[in-house]
């Protein structure tokens, strides 16, 4: 017989007390190996393209290649930051409301950044 | 109520400042620092996607001397979230715990910076096209 409280359940879905088990973990993780492929990539090329003007910029973003990496990359950027800054949060403001608000505040915003910026590139690659 | 007699953990002001503290809170830092640097990154192609005088303005503060130094802060701050991020995911495999370890690992995190942020500049200004 176990002497654990938990039911056998709750034990083998692992939730825990925040009923999210490991998801936030293993994303910021996941998003992370994803990120560091995918920066090398991308910093060296925004040296290159920091002075570009437009008709250079929409040529380099608006190749496949390039627009479908950009978009993954913007994907795991803006999941990533939400994730680190909710833990941010969490860690540092302990009134319940302005937490909760503060959280909410950013993902709001990684949504409208990132959704922003996957439009605007696909409008480069597709729309003209 | 009786002050407790229990010893109380350092306060952060009297706690002595190690390599493997000050990389912890630089690691959050620049974490947060990046993330606050999306928004030039989303300024800069929500721009090109709206039109060319959209973008002149975009242009002319990232292409001042004032933008590639934000740009050479940026990058180094990335590549050392990305190196300090490695040495997070061997230590979540269980390796390289130790305080000996741990030490060599962040020294080696921020030469790794350093020399890929330099290679990441020589490579953007040189061979792909920079100016």
């Amino acid at each position: 017989m176990s002497r654990n409280l938990r039911t056998t359940l709750g034990r083998v879905r692992g939730s825990g007390s925040a009923k999210e088990g490991v998801a936030h973990w293993w994303a910021q993780r996941m998003t992370a190996l994803a990120l560091a492929p995918l920066m090398l990539w991308f910093v060296a090329w925004i040296v290159a393209l920091a002075g570009a003007d437009r008709p250079a910029m929409v040529a380099w973003l608006g190749t496949p290649w390039n627009a479908t990496l950009m978009i993954l990359l913007i994907a795991a950027t803006f999941h990533h930051a939400q994730l680190g800054l909710q833990v941010v949060i969490e860690d540092y403001v302990h009134n319940e409301l302005a937490k909760t608000a503060g959280i909410a505040l950013v993902r709001g915003a990684a949504l409208l950044l990132g959704l922003g910026s996957a439009v605007a590139v696909l409008r480069i690659a597709v729309g003209g | 109520m009786e002050p407790s007699k229990r010893p109380l953990s350092p306060h952060l002001q009297i706690y002595k400042p190690q390599i493997t503290s000050i990389l912890s809170i630089s690691h959050r830092i620049a974490g947060v620092a990046l993330a606050v640097g999306t928004l030039l990154l989303t300024w800069w192609i929500m721009a090109a996607a709206t039109g060319p005088a959209a973008f002149q303005t975009v242009r002319a503060v990232i292409g001042s001397p004032i933008g590639y130094l934000l740009l050479f802060g940026w990058s180094f701050a990335l590549f050392y979230h990305m190196a300090n991020g490695v040495r997070h995911l061997m230590w979540d495999t269980g390796h390289g715990l130790d305080i000996k370890q741990a030490e060599l690992a962040g020294k080696v995190v921020v030469g790794a910076a350093g020399v890929l942020t330099l290679i990441a500049w020589i490579a953007g200004l040189t061979v792909m096209g920079g100016r």
